[in-house]
């Protein structure tokens, strides 16, 4: 399986990822663990905003509107 | 004055939420937003509803009753969270309602959405670790049902040590059986205890400082020490911080911990996880299966499409702003007629005693009058929204909108709150109650006033067909009409900046939210939110309202002038006092200047004289600080043409352009036109909508400082434009 470690600006819709890690300072990083976005996890991009932003990710069974800037500090690598 | 009397008795009831002595037991609805809570206390409580606030905060409080084996309950719906860990206002004030001792409810009702377990199992796992007595509700097992799933409730009551009792709240099903738990959880509480599953190095330095604590003689559960180990803030950690003895065993082992690079938050919310993900793969018989496309994926391919998306939202918000600016306009004019059916004849009946007459028709009639005419716009507004919000699209438009919005601070969530302001600011105040994070919705409320409303169109109107359009003609006319409804617009941006940058500063809040499934809209529940909507405007803006209008009334009446005075000054004009003489008028404006309004008016005018307004226009200005609607008849009286008058009479348009200062300069130059529009266009001339900011904020401090910087703002940009005026020739 190809894999490419890749940031919140390169994901496009249809785009499988997986989180390699996430910050750990701030309240959001804390917010981001506890709706699920944990080492490990993997998620699909299901929409793009017609502005470009938000996205709508699909992950853990369920799906999660997320701006690109609140993203940015998630470690993703690409799946295939 | 039983109306009022009876107003301010619910007033002070609905919006002071006293923390009673409990003679009835307290129930708290809690779970992630979306869960279906709001649903579930609806058909809970039906009708049987109270809104106020949480003591202190903008934050909402919506309580009910309920029946628990025949006795009656109190039940809160709390606010939507994703965790104990509050982020944002909202959150802490519902955390602090359910943890604080003296606050917290007997019994929490867990909503839980059965399609989304993972997640809302999570919220589940932190309430587990506090001492809440807890009873699950498992909402939405019909969309697992449709997806072919099946939950073993057994497997998982037992996973959670609760009763977890399915419920489909619209079809009214498992309410009884949730009844019915909810009274054997009162009877007889437990707490809950979960094996979340920590790391070893976590649980057994847990357990160490557990017994190093019960060796000093405090009382310490494994989970409060896991919880001062992961999180050194975490309040179980208040009674032994202070005491550098006991503090220090636990950094001792904190140090032991985080040596082994071990990442706190990271590993707390991944074991939680775990636990999480256990229970679901063990509860799930059938594992709920989407079939190919399921219908929401389809509708969102058009409603979220890059072009048809944002069509069809520009089609949805005409429809909504044409409803309440062109709807609601029969039933505005209906209730005015009322009022002035009603104002005819208890006029007449008061006829001997004209103080008890004004009183009666001007203050009381007129006070009840303009709370009622902003019903139908409320009620038509948060028709929309509930059906909205009810469908699922309102996260859908929030979710096309927020790049628009959110590079400044506000999200996508403000487009319906700010684009029903362009009809009038009341009912898109109230709307900003859909944004539900406490600062953009300040910041969304602050600025809504700005938008042009329809009140102030008679103005533009009537200036721009008395100065501009003979001047300058159609095109001109046209083109100031449309900057006079951008310019609110264009000056909230910066506003809204600044309050960013400045005033809210560091409680920036994430944007994330779902789209929750498509579903038709429950009627009970958009049935249910227009009249709690209405109520709540009534008997709280509605009260200030209508005290507002009975004082500016006095203040307008008193004192009563002489009017043989008044008879003298005009015959010294060498005019008679007669039938149509305009006698009439001149005793009315007469008697207005020499009111206490009046005589502030004269003497605050020169303040206005840069802005290029003479006594007339500032009094006319006074005048329209309750409400900008009677600035046109004002304007009549004012300019002697009497207050029977519309913005487009022609008789008005004359006197304004041939209205001259007292040394024969014109008053009503283009720039003065112009300076005056725009001081109606941005100054906050409305009682009502301070007492709609009053209400939503809770505070006075928030309408006074809306009505401080909107005035400070007219004015300013009224003078300069005066004044770079002057220096072209104008």
């Amino acid at each position: 399986m190809a894999e490419r470690v890749i940031s919140a600006k390169d994901l496009r819709r249809g785009m499988r990822a997986r989180i390699e890690s996430v910050g750990d300072e701030e309240a959001l990083h804390t917010r981001l663990l506890e709706l699920g976005l944990i080492p490990g996890t993997e998620f699909k991009v299901t929409k793009i905003a017609p502005l470009g932003d938000p996205m709508e990710l699909e992950l853990r069974g369920y799906r999660l509107c997320v701006r690109q800037s609140e993203v940015e500090c998630l470690r993703l690598v690409e799946l295939d | 004055m039983k109306w009022s009397a009876f107003a301010l008795s619910s007033l002070i009831d609905s919006v002071v939420v006293t923390e009673s002595d409990r003679t009835q037991p307290l129930i708290a609805l809690v779970g992630n937003p979306n869960a279906g809570k709001t649903s579930l206390f609806n058909a809970l409580t039906g009708a049987r509803q109270k809104v106020g606030n949480y003591p202190g905060v903008t934050v909402e409080k919506v309580s009910g009753q309920v029946e628990i084996e025949g006795k009656p309950a109190e039940i809160v719906d709390v606010p939507g969270l994703y965790s104990l860990a509050a982020i944002s206002t909202d959150e802490e004030v519902a955390v602090e309602a359910l943890l604080d001792e003296s606050t917290s409810p007997d019994l929490v009702v867990y909503v839980m959405d059965a399609s989304n377990l993972e997640r809302n199992l999570f919220l589940f796992s932190q309430l587990a670790e506090t001492n809440l007595n807890v009873v699950v509700g498992l909402t939405l097992t019909d969309v697992v049902h449709r997806e072919k799933g099946e939950i073993d409730l057994a497997v998982l009551s037992n996973h959670l040590g609760c009763e977890v009792i399915p419920v489909v709240s619209h079809k009214n099903e498992g309410l009884k059986e949730l009844r019915e738990a909810m009274g054997r959880a009162i009877a007889e509480p437990r707490e809950l205890e979960l094996d979340l599953g920590f790391p070893k190095i976590v649980t057994d330095a847990a357990a160490r400082v557990v017994e190093q604590m019960n060796r000093k003689g405090i009382d310490l559960k494994p989970t409060e020490a896991r919880c001062v180990l992961m999180d050194e803030n975490c309040s179980t950690g208040d009674r032994f911080r202070e005491i550098p003895e006991l503090w220090a065993v636990v950094e001792e082992e904190r140090k032991l911990i985080f040596g082994a690079n071990v990442q706190a938050r990271t590993v707390d919310a991944q074991s939680r996880y775990a636990w999480a993900s256990r229970v679901k793969s063990e509860s799930y018989v059938l594992p709920s299966v989407p079939r190919g496309r399921t219908k929401t994926e389809m509708v969102d391919a058009l409603l979220t499409h890059r072009v048809f998306g944002l069509v069809i939202f520009l089609g949805i918000m005409y429809a909504v702003f044409q409803s309440i600016y062109t709807f609601a306009a029969p039933f505005m004019d209906l209730i005015d007629a009322g009022k002035s059916a009603v104002a005819g004849v208890v006029g007449g009946l008061l006829e001997g005693t004209p103080v008890l007459q004004s009183l009666v028709v001007d203050g009381i009639i007129e006070g009840i009058g303009s709370v009622v005419i902003f019903l139908p716009q409320i009620m038509i507004l948060f028709l929309f929204i509930s059906v909205l919000e009810g469908t699922g699209y309102m996260a859908r438009a929030a979710f096309l909108m927020d790049r628009l919005l959110g590079w400044c601070g506000l999200n996508g969530r403000a487009f319906i709150p700010l684009l029903s302001s362009f009809a009038c600011a009341i009912p898109g105040i109230m709307a900003a109650r859909v944004m539900p994070d406490q600062r953009s919705r300040m910041m969304t409320i602050l600025v809504a006033p700005l938008m042009s409303c329809s009140a102030r169109l008679p103005v533009y109107v009537l200036l721009i067909g008395a100065v501009i359009e003979p001047r300058f003609g159609a095109v001109w006319a046209g083109l100031s009409l449309f900057f006079m409804h951008f310019i609110g617009l264009a000056v909230a941006i910066p506003i809204v900046l600044i309050l960013n940058k400045g005033w809210f500063k560091g409680k920036r809040l994430p944007f994330m939210m779902e789209l929750p499934k498509y579903q038709w809209p429950r009627w009970k529940d958009v049935v249910l939110t227009v009249f709690s909507r209405a109520k709540v405007f009534l008997v709280t803006a509605g009260t200030i309202i209508f005290a507002m209008t009975v004082l500016i009334w006095a203040l307008l009446y008193f004192p009563r002038g002489d009017t043989a005075a008044y008879e003298k000054e005009w015959v010294g004009q060498g005019k008679v006092v007669a039938e149509d003489s305009g006698f009439d008028q001149y005793a009315e404006l007469r008697q207005r200047e020499d009111s206490i309004l009046g005589r502030f008016g004269r003497a605050i005018e020169p303040v206005f004289v840069p802005a290029g307004f003479d006594w007339r226009l500032t009094t006319a200005i006074l005048a329209a600080f309750p409400a900008r609607e009677v600035v046109v008849p004002a304007m009549g009286i004012l300019f002697g043409t009497g207050g029977d008058v519309d913005e487009e009479s022609a008789s008005l348009k004359d006197s304004i352009n041939s209205a001259t200062w007292p040394d024969g300069r014109p008053l009503m130059t283009p720039w003065t036109a112009v300076s005056l529009m725009v001081f109606f266009a941005l100054c906050c001339q409305c009682m009502a909508t301070l007492a709609a900011i009053k209400r939503e904020t809770n505070s006075w401090k928030w309408a006074w400082f809306a009505f401080g910087y909107m005035t400070a703002l007219a004015y300013i940009l009224s003078v300069a434009i005066q004044q770079v005026g002057r220096m072209f020739g104008g």
